[in-house]
């Protein structure tokens, strides 16, 4: 098991690092091009030169590259261009806001999207499983953003039972306050990820209902409903697991357009005023740091599916 | 004499892959979430198509004499904050959506395809690293990735945000490709066509990947709905199309403000676009799916 | 019989809805069995043996229902049961025992606590279940119960996990037990132990049985009565020996001249075959339902059904005619088209083929597997080359070597016509790819499903003889009609041909290039009986026109004594015996021969005393030291030569001319064992 965990993370610290390496040819594909793009065509040549040497763009690409690389491991984020400031100063405040989003929106999403995509599966062909599968699936389709607005026109404006900005006032934010105005941002991506995860659920659910252990149980003489929960979930959810984890990087996509939608200091707001702003060294920060965290829901997902299948259990541990 | 066996021959042929096709168009015909999305769809095309000759006014047409003004017969959508006609400006902004994520989406499955099955069928060492890569990016999320490219890149420009879709649409196209070539190139035609001396191009293109097009088609189906939702959120942004073209993402980040003082025209009607043509994507690639029985 | 029998179906009718229509697949099926009795069911793939034997059960699939009839456990109709009812019958009556045991078990929950499930249903201690599951895998013979309580499925062979699946059944002591295939999938020796087991276990609790099989041999020797199904009819219903002995419906005549059975042999006889293929699920007939395939059926036949008529006794059979149903015409097509052979000068007999020290080496999880060690065969013009063994003991991968679609380890050499062959398929040229083909077992994933019949076909034509496309579709379409592919069918995918004729396509495309060696890879193991004999009629004719060689691969004992003139017999990836067909099959035997031979349920009633192999087929990652079958040997005690066959490996050694052993006991030993 030990051996497989590190097989699982080595391969994760590559993934990351290949990324690292992709993030930074994107942004430096044209030599000169940052500095150029950032300070805008009126720039001087010397504006460019000082630019360069400030943010040490004026080195060999391979060198930057390393060097940058070497600055990460140290946990230095480099310095935004657009504050002159550490990135890390800026970003790591708004990850703690977005954490928060992301942790409501998914202790909301897991349940509810794993009980549609079982209440689907047990129903199968009739119209409830149609609603979920095709209603799901449907909404799924549609931007965030789309749903931020039909979410802040009906229940925020028209009807006003939800606030329609995510953050609370000052002199207001406790815990509970906190959690009540991030329902609606929640909500909207809700919308977005129930659809899959539903979808993949059911599907466990219904392989598992038809497998044959299943008919094993049902014809020891168990009740159907006692074979589901002892003889169907368990084989069922375990795909969900890594499904959910996949979910993770459009979660994190998601959080962009909503934090804006909603107004929300989050990540997904520094990361659009960086674009705004052309501040390279906030967006490949801002790239890594998700990169990061999607690839270690990925880990956990795989190791805690290794733990739950003793199938693999064993094979990992041999 | 060998010709006209050839040519019945053929026509024999023909006639039984005409039978084929008619039996699974019925099938798709009579699926009614087709049906619905079809027609969704076809209403989107044709105004990408015609919308200059159908749009009543034309995109930066204004009228200070109505701003802000709701729905009424002369304006049946409304106007915004600029007194511009909001049912023109959700027509003429079909064409633009409707070609960038056609185009993104077909890049990303040519490119994702050749991938997958070069991948799945060497395995090996090239398997390895395409896998490597494929994980890579998808360790990124679409709208991340998207946003820093089109920062980087000379910004607004539909061609980029084009091939930058479809880049990112790869991984998702070469791993369902590889994962059906892994199967398949499992199934003994295929050591059949070996031992009939083809070369690996004949067994790559015409005997696996006619047997992984199901997969594939509705893959593609799956990325162009998520095409339009990456390119309308993009829009809204403010990133990857030219400030000032009609388009839905940004007709509604310029009218965001104004809801809240109950202008919900201005931003309803371009949202129910986006959400309609969404759909009826994945109407089509759901029923597609039922049909192909993956 | 005054007794309320245990189970009985009465005018049992059931139906599946398939896409949107309702299709019968049981017809006025009645039986009973009493109690204490072993009733078996026989019949071809789609006969409705299954639905039976779930029927019983009152299981039947999402889309089946029961339109008619009544099923009566000791009396009371299961029809009418509420579900909680069928669920009592079920946890304390009557259990059943299927196919697959690998997946009939949970995966993710210990063989011990599903065990124990059974008995926590009937009210007892968690703990008291437990100790009560060990109880019951000791009953099937499980020699290390409290080890495999603590097991996943994943685990367990195939007949341990059918062990633990009869278990489990028993646990409740159930007054019926519905078996549906379970042996099927499991290797010969595997089989015959557990179906003594069975045997056993049902002389000790006297428990009444519903057997389903598709093997005649199986049905023979575990039944007390027997019930022929065809297309959902019970046609033919009797005493085991009396419907065997004397058939007396024409299906059940043809069903049992068509299966190749011990001492026939293609050089003098011919199998019989049923014409026709089984009708499609759910078909309507005006009369009986035979008929269309019946070589007796008169007018009457096609136009009412008829009734039960009683033979002897209790042997009843569904036909006007079963007086004359023994006089049923034999039937067997003949092949009939031009050899298109390119070398035919040779002699029958000549050596054409030589394989020697073929090794093959995988890595498996980081462990390096020898799955094929030093195997050397030769093989002759226009002669069959059986090989015999169990799952993993390498039959398809020596295919798989000589044909060059993997390549041997160092030192192992093919050669054709004396002229060694490269390792791999594309370093051969044409004429030796072409001059070695393969027939699979499952045309399903052989045949391009997105292809054409004459796409396929010709396109091998056009390839390995270098014809243009208008001659390699001619060529093409002799090739198929004289495989009795109609014309018809040749524009036809594969989809939408029968198991047979997929088949005949894919003997087409082998013979395409006019081949001297094809090799067959259980060619006939996806078929039904009646289907097989015409295909093996078809490989002996053309086998007989162009002297073509064949390599012929089956687990069926049976079929390989036809069809072979030599024999290998392969344990763990090495020739443990090599020899004529005869010489292998009439002894002296290898110990392992004589087990594998023994295991065989023969259906002519013959009782051959089984010799066990005991324990489980050792990993070819860690073979035993010595002798690879040391640890199972049915001849190594006092045979006086236990050291050595513990320490050292025997070689491959002719102990008679022609006929080669992998032995350490003396064969005249052999012999005197043996007799």
């Amino acid at each position: 098991m030990k051996q497989y965990i590190l097989k699982r993370l080595g391969l994760s610290v590559i993934t990351v690092f290949l990324v690292a390496v992709i993030v930074f040819f994107l942004t430096h594909i044209l030599p000169g091009n940052v500095a150029r793009q950032y300070l805008g065509r009126g720039a001087t040549e010397e504006d460019l030169v000082e630019f360069r040497r400030v943010f040490g763009l004026d080195k060999p690409l391979l060198s930057q590259l390393f060097i940058w690389i070497k600055d990460l491991l140290q946990g230095d984020l480099g310095t935004s261009m657009q504050y002159r400031g550490p990135v890390a100063d800026l970003l790591l405040p708004a990850i703690g806001y977005s954490s928060k989003l992301a942790g409501v929106a998914f202790f909301l999403i897991v349940p509810i999207s794993i009980f549609g995509g079982v209440i689907a599966a047990m129903n199968r062909g009739k119209k409830i499983d149609r609603v979920i599968t095709v209603g799901g699936l449907s909404a799924a389709v549609i931007p965030e953003f789309v749903w931020a607005i039909v979410l802040v026109l009906t229940v925020g404006v028209t009807f006003q039972i939800f606030p329609v900005t995510a953050f609370p006032e000052e002199g207001n934010r406790g815990v509970l306050n906190q959690i009540w105005h991030l329902i609606l941002p929640s909500i909207s991506l809700l919308l977005v990820l129930f659809g899959y995860i539903a979808r993949i659920a059911r599907a466990g659910v219904i392989e598992a209902l038809e497998s044959d252990y299943m008919r094993t149980a049902v014809l020891k003489g168990l009740s159907r409903k006692k074979a589901v929960t002892k003889h169907v979930l368990r084989n069922a959810l375990l795909p969900t697991i890594a499904v959910i984890a996949s979910q993770v990087p459009y979660l994190i996509g998601g959080l962009i357009a909503v934090e804006i939608v909603f107004n929300y200091p989050g990540f997904g707001t520094i990361l659009k005023g960086a674009v705004d702003a052309r501040d390279y060294a906030v967006l490949q920060s801002g790239v890594i740091i998700s990169s990061l965290v999607i690839v270690g829901f990925q880990l956990i997902a795989d190791i805690l599916f290794a733990l739950l299948n003793p199938r693999i259990r064993q094979k990992v541990s041999e | 004499m060998t010709e006209k066996k050839l040519s019945s021959l053929a026509e024999r042929s023909n006639a039984e892959r005409q039978q084929i096709r008619r039996e699974r168009m019925q099938l798709v015909l009579r699926n009614k979430t087709f049906l619905v999305g079809a027609v969704i769809l076809a209403f989107w095309v044709i105004l990408a198509i015609f919308g200059n000759l159908i749009a009543p006014r034309g995109a930066s047409d204004q009228d200070f004499e109505f701003v802000s003004v709701g729905p009424s017969l002369k304006y049946w959508f409304g106007t915004d904050a600029n007194g511009q006609d909001v049912l023109s400006r959700v027509i003429l902004g079909t064409r633009l959506i409707v070609v960038m994520s056609f185009t993104a989406t077909a890049l990303g499955t040519v490119v994702g395809t050749a991938l997958g099955l070069a991948a799945g069928y060497f395995k090996g060492k090239f398997d390895m690293i395409v896998m490597r890569l494929i994980e890579a990016i998808s360790a990124i999320p679409v709208l991340i990735i998207a946003l820093l490219a089109i920062a980087a890149l000379e910004g607004r420009s539909p061609t980029l945000t084009v091939i930058v879709i479809g880049f990112v649409f790869t991984p998702n196209i070469g791993r369902t490709v590889r994962a059906a070539v892994l199967g398949e190139s499992e199934l003994e035609y295929v050591a059949a066509a070996r031992l009939r001396t083809e070369r690996t191009p004949h067994i790559l293109f015409r005997e696996i990947l006619p047997n992984v097009l199901p997969p594939i088609i509705v893959e593609f189906t799956v990325r162009l709905g998520y095409a339009i939702f990456a390119i309308a959120t993009l829009s809204f942004l403010g990133a990857g199309v030219e400030y000032g073209s009609p388009n839905w993402g940004s007709q509604i980040a310029e009218n965001w403000g104004s809801i809240y003082a109950n202008v919900w025209w201005a931003t309803a009607f371009p949202a129910l676009a986006i959400a309609s043509l969404a759909v009826s994507v994945n109407l089509i690639s759901d029923s597609l799916l039922e049909v192909f029985e993956i | 019989m005054s007794e309320t029998p245990t189970l009985e179906l009465r005018n049992l009718e059931v139906a599946y809805t398939v896409r949107g229509i309702d299709r019968q697949v049981l017809r006025d099926v009645s039986f009973s069995i009493a109690p204490g009795e072993a009733y078996g069911f026989v019949g071809e793939s789609g006969c409705g043996k299954s639905t039976a034997a779930f029927a019983a059960m009152r299981y039947l699939p999402r889309n089946g229902k029961i339109t008619g009839g009544s099923i009566l456990f000791e009396g009371n109709n299961i029809v009418d049961m509420s579900d909680g009812q069928v669920s009592d019958l079920r946890r304390s009556a009557i259990s059943m025992v299927y196919q697959n045991p690998a997946t009939a078990l949970n995966p993710t929950i210990r063989v011990g606590d599903q065990v124990a499930e059974v008995f926590q249903l009937n009210g007892v201690s968690k703990s008291d279940a437990l100790a009560m599951a060990e109880q019951a895998l000791t009953r099937v013979q499980i020699a290390d119960p409290i080890q495999v309580l603590r097991r996943y499925a994943h685990q367990l062979s195939g007949g341990m996990a059918q062990r633990v699946v009869i278990a489990m059944a028993l646990a409740s002591n159930p007054r019926l037990l519905v078996m549906d295939e379970p042996t099927t999938g499991l290797d010969a020796t595997v089989e015959a132990e557990v179906l003594d087991l069975v045997r056993e276990l049902r002389r000790d609790t006297g428990t009444a049985v519903l057997f389903i099989s598709h093997n005649l041999g199986v049905i023979r020797h575990m039944c007390d009565r027997v019930g022929v199904l065809y297309a959902g009819a019970l046609v033919e219903q009797g005493a085991t020996a009396d419907l065997f002995n004397n058939p007396s419906h024409p299906y059940t005549v043809g069903l049992l001249r068509c299966i190749p059975r011990g001492g026939l042999h293609k050089s003098t006889d011919r199998l019989d075959t049923i014409p026709g293929t089984p009708p499609a699920l759910g078909t309507k007939f005006d009369g009986c339902v035979f008929a269309a395939r019946c070589a007796l059926a008169e007018d009457k036949c096609q136009s009412s059904q008829p009734q039960m008529v009683t033979i002897k006794g209790n042997h009843v059979a569904r036909c006007f005619l079963s007086d004359k149903a023994s006089s049923l015409p034999r039937s067997a097509e003949q092949i009939e088209f031009a050899s298109q052979s390119a070398t035919t000068a040779h002699e029958v007999g000549e050596t054409l083929l030589n394989v020697s020290h073929l090794s093959k080496v995988f890595t498996q999880d980081g462990h390096q597997v020898r799955v094929i060690n030093d195997v050397s065969l030769t093989l002759g013009v226009g002669e069959t080359l059986g090989l015999v063994g169990e799952s993993g003991s390498g039959k398809t991968t020596i295919a798989k070597l000589v044909l060059g679609l993997t390549a041997p380890e160092e030192g192992g050499v093919v050669s054709l016509d004396g002229k060694g062959l490269a390792k791999t398929l594309n370093r051969r040229d044409v004429h030796d790819v072409g001059a070695m083909q393969i027939v699979f077992q499952n045309p399903d994933q052989a045949l391009n499903r997105r292809h054409s019949v004459t796409r396929i076909v010709g396109r091998a034509v056009e390839r390995l003889r270098s014809f243009s496309v208008s001659e390699s579709i001619d060529r093409a379409h002799e090739l198929l009609s004289g495989m009795r592919v109609e014309a018809t069918l040749h524009s036809a995918r594969p989809v939408q041909l029968s198991g047979g004729l997929k088949q005949r396509v894919a003997i087409s495309r082998a013979f395409a290039g006019a081949p001297q060696i094809v090799v067959c890879d259980e060619p006939t193991s996806a078929l039904d009986v009646s289907v097989q004999a015409a295909i093996l009629n078809l490989l002996v004719d053309l086998q007989k026109q162009d002297k073509t060689s064949f390599i012929f691969i089956s687990h069926d004992l049976g079929v390989v004594r036809y069809i072979s003139d030599r024999i290998a017999v392969l344990y763990l990836g090495r020739v443990v015996e090599f020899g004529s067909s005869q010489r292998v099959f009439n002894g002296p035997f290898h110990p392992y021969t004589e087990a594998l031979l023994s295991s065989v349920p023969n259906f002519d009633g013959s009782i051959r005393k089984r010799i066990p192999l005991t324990g489980v087929v050792p990993s070819p990652s860690n073979p035993p030291s010595g002798c690879v079958l040391n640890p199972r040997c049915p001849r190594k005690a006092g045979s006086g030569y236990e050291t050595l066959c513990e320490t050292e490996e025997p070689n491959l050694t002719e102990v008679e001319p022609g006929h080669f052993m992998r032995c350490h006991i003396p064969v005249a030993k052999l012999k005197q064992l043996q007799s």
